[in-house]
């Protein structure tokens, strides 16, 4: 391993007839990832259920629970290193109950690879995952055919099936997509190219995987740091030493640079970047520093620094003719346009921009408001209550929040939207929300980190919601 | 990130650091257990990382087994007191004797036991939150567990109800009487340990490093002798070059043979070596399929 070593997060969605199981168990078996220990381990149980050969899929069955069930009940992660990278998997199962697994997962994905049977092409569950990994704005999507031993490795139906699901993607505004054929089974195009597919001109999953461009995932042009921790040592040798702590979302930023408290829009400079190590001139995301400044100004946790060159824009939602929330002077507010105010009615946008590459976005200000539109995924089994106050974490800052509309439910099979007026665990919907103290929201598609947030149910203490920015 | 190549050690470095700060500043009172284990040695200089110039905002707490390698709890101390960051030890001999813990054999393994001092210790300082060094790539169970793990009033974790956690917003709310264990290397695996002590140059204890020591081979292992392992008849004593990839109780604890001296030779041996840090050295691990779930069931951290 050398000192520049990248690491990339990814996720296999597909069930488990599909082969997933299968596929990460070659993948961590030809890069050499399985130790001996583990590999007797589910040899000797392979020989108990008479299986002739060892069930690579037993390596990525945790729990005890599921080891009886034969499935895999939750999101488990897998760690696997070649010279190139370093890769985290986030192995998700492919039943049509656990799609807020696929949805936690996804979140901190660079990249999806979704799976289909050869034999049977694109599928319900096929459309479902590339749906949830265009909502969650998975950067980089693979397509990954499996079982082509199963169909003769048949050139015309490995292009049958990616027309057909090129077509679908392109719905979601996803054109982005690597499509390769491949038997997870006898290890064609997993991490060797094997004979079976040399029609196929493209390179082996791994080979993808330690290639595909990461660097642009996060957002490159706009500087986000909310504050997790205020650092006042008070010794003798720090005595006025005011440090805010906390991780750089996106963007950079440099000693010097005009930053703005939001939501209080009090302005200063920055005097040094602190660390462990040593003061830097310059950092950038997601590096976790500590920023001092040339003003004593309130600042608390919950606060998020942003850089003052770009144009805040405040906004309600829905443009209903809420009063503004901004603490900027008129001048400042009344050129804004609101890109949560342009989205309304306008359905499809969430889940074609949601794809789009962030890196283009030009330096902006977030929004702040206290009302705003969302697409929500709910978690828990309760459903949800349109009468009951729940809490929103939305960075470092957690407020009381309430659902004051709910739009439409996504059907994740169909994509058909459906009057609603109630959640259940796994339904998608877009929905208008109140909170009791502004936050500043970027557009998810605009930004993963700032444009997403949590329900928490304050009298379980529950995660029941996980919500995008639209 | 331009102009600059931020690592994959960067990344986990960072991510750890993140959420440290989150436990610092959400949870009313937590700690963070610290044993002089080579990844609880890690945890303490991302602590540094996370907080200084200031002292840490929670204190370290160790749940002593009294089976441990000496040299560990030297080093234990050593670093506690060289950071000047406030320890806290509390021993199974002290739950042995309150009679919460009633033992056939002394010179038996202890680790089932921890978790009950653990769970006093908790009560006793009001802990809500408690991070620990563990990491997802060590076990089956642990791959499943969350980085912000809830447990209930009797300590226990529920694998099949846990609470999502997605992006790297954390859910750190608990109520009276509850609590969780925060373990944010979880992402880390034992190689970027090694790489990252390397890296840093942190001072850990002798035994990780090769040394000649008198071991009894049993079964596939080589076991320490010790005041408590000693030679049954027809065992013939050996002396090997050995080192130990974990530090945990001296009865179970087995080393495995090396010839590494320094975190640069074990980086090499570990990239080549083909069998996992627990398969090797844990004897408790290989009673069942199932033994470190059943024991985070219980409130094993």
């Amino acid at each position: 391993m050398s000192n520049t070593t990248q690491l990339l997060r990814f996720i296999t969605a597909g069930s488990v007839d599909d082969g997933k199981s299968t596929l990460i168990g070659r993948l961590l078996h030809d890069s050499k990832s399985i130790f001996e220990d583990q590999l007797s381990a589910i040899s000797k149980t392979s020989e108990k259920r008479g299986m002739a050969a060892v069930d690579l899929s037993l390596l990525t069955d945790g729990l005890q629970a599921e080891r009886e069930q034969g499935i895999t009940i939750d999101v488990a992660y897998r760690y696997f290193a070649t010279p190139k990278r370093k890769f985290i998997i986030g192995d998700t199962p492919g039943h049509e109950q656990y799609t807020r697994n696929m949805v936690t997962a996804a979140s901190t994905a660079n990249l999806v690879v979704i799976l289909i049977d050869a034999r049977k092409g694109v599928l319900t569950q096929t459309r479902r995952h590339t749906f949830l990994a265009s909502l969650v704005g998975v950067p980089h999507i693979v397509l990954a055919v499996n079982k082509m031993d199963m169909v003769g490795y048949s050139e015309d139906t490995f292009n049958a099936i990616v027309a057909e699901y090129r077509a679908f993607a392109a719905q979601l505004g996803i054109h982005d997509v690597t499509c390769i054929p491949m038997s997870a089974l006898n290890g064609d195009m997993v991490v060797e190219h094997g004979d079976n597919l040399n029609w196929y001109k493209g390179a082996p999953l791994l080979d993808f995987l330690e290639n595909v461009v990461i660097d642009y995932d996060v957002n490159t042009a706009d500087f986000r740091y909310p504050v997790q921790w205020v650092c006042r040592p008070q010794t003798q040798e720090y005595h006025d030493f005011r440090g805010y702590m906390g991780r750089i979302e996106s963007g950079e930023i440099a000693v010097g640079d005009e930053i703005t408290v939001l939501p209080s829009g009090r302005t200063s400079k920055v005097k040094e970047i602190v660390t462990y190590d040593s003061n830097l001139q310059r950092a950038y995301a997601p590096q976790s520093v500590t920023l001092t400044l040339e003003d004593e100004i309130d600042i608390s946790r919950g606060d998020m620094f942003v850089k003052a060159d770009g144009m805040t824009r405040c906004a309600n939602a829905a443009g209903a003719g809420m009063p503004s929330d901004c603490p900027l002077p008129q001048s400042a507010c009344s050129a804004i346009t609101s890109d949560l105010a342009s989205v309304v009615g306008s359905p499809s946008r969430m889940a074609s921009s949601s794809i789009s590459n962030v890196s283009g976005a030009g330096t902006a200000m977030p929004t702040v408001a206290k009302e705003f539109e969302a697409m929500l995924c709910w978690l828990a089994e309760a459903p949800l209550d349109l009468n009951r106050k729940y809490i929103i974490k939305h960075t470092t800052r957690m407020v009381k929040c309430l659902f004051s509309r709910l739009d439409y439910r996504v059907d994740v099979n169909t994509l058909a939207h459906h009057e609603t007026d109630k959640l259940n665990m796994n339904d998608i919907a877009r929905v208008a929300m109140k909170v009791q103290q502004p936050l500043a929201l970027d557009h998810y598609s605009k930004n993963r980190f700032t444009g997403s947030f949590i329900v928490i149910d304050e009298a379980s203490n529950n995660t029941v919601a996980a919500g995008m920015i639209a | 990130m331009s102009n600059r190549t931020f690592t994959h050690l960067d990344a986990l470095e960072s991510e750890s650091i993140h959420i440290m700060r989150e436990v610092a500043a959400e949870c009313k009172n937590p700690a963070l257990l610290f044993s002089g284990g080579k990844d609880s040695i890690v945890m303490l200089r991302l602590a540094e990382k996370a907080f200084r110039p200031a002292k840490f905002p929670f204190p370290l707490v160790h749940i002593d087994t009294e089976h441990n390698f000496p040299e560990v709890i030297a080093c234990r101390d050593k670093l506690a007191a060289d950071l000047g960051e406030r320890l806290i030890v509390r021993s199974l001999e002290g739950s042995i004797k309150r009679g919460s813990i009633v033992i056939k054999d002394p010179d038996k393994p202890r680790n089932p036991y921890q978790s009950v001092t653990l769970l006093e210790t908790i009560a006793e300082f009001g802990f809500d939150a408690c991070m620990g060094g563990a990491r997802r790539d060590e076990e089956k169970a642990r791959a499943k567990e969350r980085i912000f793990s809830f447990r209930d009033e009797f300590g226990q974790w529920d694998p099949k109800n846990q609470r999502p956690e997605l992006w790297d917003i954390y859910n750190t709310r608990v109520h009276a009487g509850e609590n969780i264990r925060v373990f944010p290397i979880s992402n880390w695996t034992e190689m970027d340990i090694w790489e990252y002590i390397a890296r840093e140059k942190l001072y850990i204890p002798e035994i990780y490093y090769a040394h000649k020591r008198e071991v009894i081979r049993r079964g596939n292992s080589v076991i320490p002798v010790s005041h408590l392992v000693h030679p049954k008849p027809g065992e013939k004593v050996e002396v090997l070059s050995v080192r130990f990839r974990t530090v945990g109780d001296m009865t179970c604890t087995a080393p495995v043979e090396s010839y590494a001296r320094n975190a640069q030779e074990i980086i090499e041996e570990t990239s080549t070596t083909r069998i996992t840090e627990r398969g090797a050295t844990r004897m408790d691990d290989q009673t069942s399929e199932a033994s470190m779930e059943l024991r985070k069931k219980e409130g094993y951290f």
